[in-house]
């Protein structure tokens, strides 16, 4: 009897917590397509008469294309960037004996985990003096210095949880410890670099502080900063915005509803085994 | 032997080179930069001013500027109020995904959506359902009774939306980690509570929790970190407003260096923000003792 009633809570609960993650998401889903005369209405649970006006205007008034695609080869390429550089510098630390590996180690945990805004003003003043204010490099170099810490952090679990045996049998067979690496490694721990690079893509993608900084335009603003920044004639054009959250939210709805899995995993592994 | 070892601290240079490169050029030497700039006036609005050295001047006026006293406290505030109500729910959602019942998978990719959509988005979504006086937060209120509220403008409660937004997108990581921490306690360590007598209750506190411990103090410092440099979501859901009501430390030092230009100011300001990240980062290495995944081993 009490068995029931505690099994019917923790069900009333599961659902109460349940409802409170996604109900935010679908208001929002819904208001996207509610015409801007009936968004302050009050709130409403399907939507009266939909409308794909705000997503048009989005796309024809505003060129919401721009910072998708700056978005895009930011984040894509600061996540090439730090899953191939630092898929070598964590095999070098996960495998290879030499001085200060563990100071490294931390140091990379350190700079991670730094305040990013404490880095704003030297960022700036160098991307200044280069002339890369408002430029794509301007902003993949910023990115690498949260991107390629946890890139490198996560990559050196992965590496020191595959079995040393099977890079030791390419050795007797003659392998160069790099070629062992190359040939054994890389493709074994090929779904961990998808992971990783998942990851940091993610990361990437929703960063807002760098790219608020280092922009000063449209021209290179990304997603968020684009995002963040509307405006309209004479009030906030909150339609657009709704139907903009969506289309930012998107692609990353898409890659966790894929990759569920691998990315929890990424997420936890570091921070439960650690 | 030796040659080996050398060949190997070579190739280990050639790998790790790069990397730590990037890494040194743009995180390590900027902040060494930065408490340069700091013991400078430089002001790009007045370069004919030039950048002349002022000694301590900047932390001297940091300290006597009650605006960067009330933007620590309300990041403190906002940090301690966070974490607490993130830890909370989050082992309440760490349970309830912990058991076996149909549907848990979507649970779980539910509870990682919110997580991974950006911040200025959750931000803006929150900001959605606290706007004007027909917002469902409002309809909320009216149904409890209550009158409707200009949330965003009023200097209490406009931390309402800020914190709840932040809850609701986090909580969800929290939960995540717990959760996997959950997974590696043995069934029969309840069996054995059971054995004893111990009802769901005791064994939840004799059980679950000690051994849990771990995981909740990684995820505490985590978060801590996190939410001490909360910029994103008070940027777009209050601007720090009313006033400077809800002004976090890092929206303070964005203001005075990108739009006020007051770099040696604003470096000042980075300058004292690192050192309390640092140390909290230095404390969060330490708990863990600077072991990645598997090192254990």
């Amino acid at each position: 009897m009490r068995r029931g009633a505690g099994r019917a809570a923790a069900a009333a609960g599961t659902a109460l917590l349940a409802a409170g993650l996604a109900l935010p998401l679908y208001l929002v889903l819904v208001a996207s397509v509610t015409p801007e005369a009936d968004l302050f209405e009050g709130m409403a649970w399907l939507p009266p008469d939909p409308t794909a006006e705000h997503y048009r205007a989005l796309f024809t008034e505003r060129d919401f294309w721009l910072p998708l695609r700056n978005s895009l080869v930011v984040a894509a390429a600061t996540t090439l960037l730090c899953v191939g550089l630092g898929a070598a510098c964590a095999w070098a630390l996960a495998r290879l004996r030499f001085r200060g590996r563990g100071l490294l180690l931390a140091g990379l945990l350190v700079v991670g985990l730094f305040p990013q805004i404490s880095l704003v003003a030297p960022l700036y003043l160098l991307l200044r003096a280069l002339g890369w204010i408002d430029s794509y490099p301007g902003l993949v170099l910023p990115y690498l210095t949260f991107a390629m810490p946890l890139a490198v952090w996560l990559l050196v679990g992965v590496f020191r949880e595959l079995p040393l045996e099977l890079e030791e049998a390419a050795w007797i067979d003659g392998a160069s410890r790099l070629r062992a690496f190359r040939e054994v490694v890389l493709p074994l721990a090929a779904p961990a670099l998808a992971s990783t690079a998942i990851l940091t893509f993610l990361y990437c993608w929703n960063e807002f502080l760098f790219a608020l900084s280092f922009t000063l335009g449209p021209e290179r603003q990304t997603v968020p900063v684009a995002v963040a920044l509307f405006r309209g004639e004479y009030r906030i054009p909150w339609g657009q915005i709704l139907a903009a959250s969506v289309v930012a939210t998107a692609p990353v709805a898409v890659l966790v509803l894929a990759f569920q899995r691998r990315i929890v995993r990424g997420l936890t592994t570091g921070a439960v085994k650690g | 032997m030796r040659q080996a070892a050398r060949s190997e601290v070579r190739l280990a240079a050639l790998l790790v080179g790069p990397a730590l490169a990037c890494v040194l050029a743009l995180a390590v030497l900027p902040i060494a930069w930065t408490v340069w700039e700091s013991l400078h006036r430089h002001d790009l609005r007045l370069p004919w001013l030039g950048r002349p050295f002022v000694g301590l001047a900047n932390y001297g006026e940091a300290l006597g500027d009650p605006r960067f006293w009330s933007a620590l406290a309300h990041t403190l505030f906002f940090t301690a109020t966070s974490v607490a109500l993130e830890l909370g729910l989050g082992l309440a959602l760490a349970l309830a995904l912990h058991r076996r019942f149909r549907g848990r998978d979507a649970l779980r990719t539910l509870a990682v959506l919110p997580w991974a959509i950006p911040t200025v988005v959750a931000a803006l979504l929150w900001r959605f359902l606290f706007e004007g006086p027909a917002s469902p937060a409002n309809a909320v209120l009216l149904r409890l009774g209550g009158e409707p509220l200009a949330w965003l403008a009023h200097p209490i409660w406009a931390w309402v939306p800020i914190l709840a937004a932040d809850v609701w997108k986090t909580t969800p990581f929290v939960a995540l980690l717990l959760l996997a921490g959950l997974q590696g306690i043995g069934d029969e360590l309840y069996e054995a509570a059971r054995v004893d007598g111990a009802g769901p209750w005791r064994s939840f506190c004799h059980v679950t929790l000690p051994l849990l411990r771990p995981v909740l103090l990684v995820a505490l410092v985590f978060r801590f970190l996190d939410a001490f440099r909360v910029f994103d979501l008070v940027y777009v859901l209050t601007g720090g407003g009313p006033g400077t009501a809800t002004e976090p430390l890092a929206l303070y030092i964005f203001g005075a260096l990108l739009q006020k230009l007051r770099f040696g100011y604003g470096a000042a300001l980075s300058v004292i923000a690192f050192g309390v990240g640092f140390a909290l980062a230095l404390l969060y290495v330490r708990l863990l003792g600077a072991r990645p995944a598997g090192a254990q081993r």
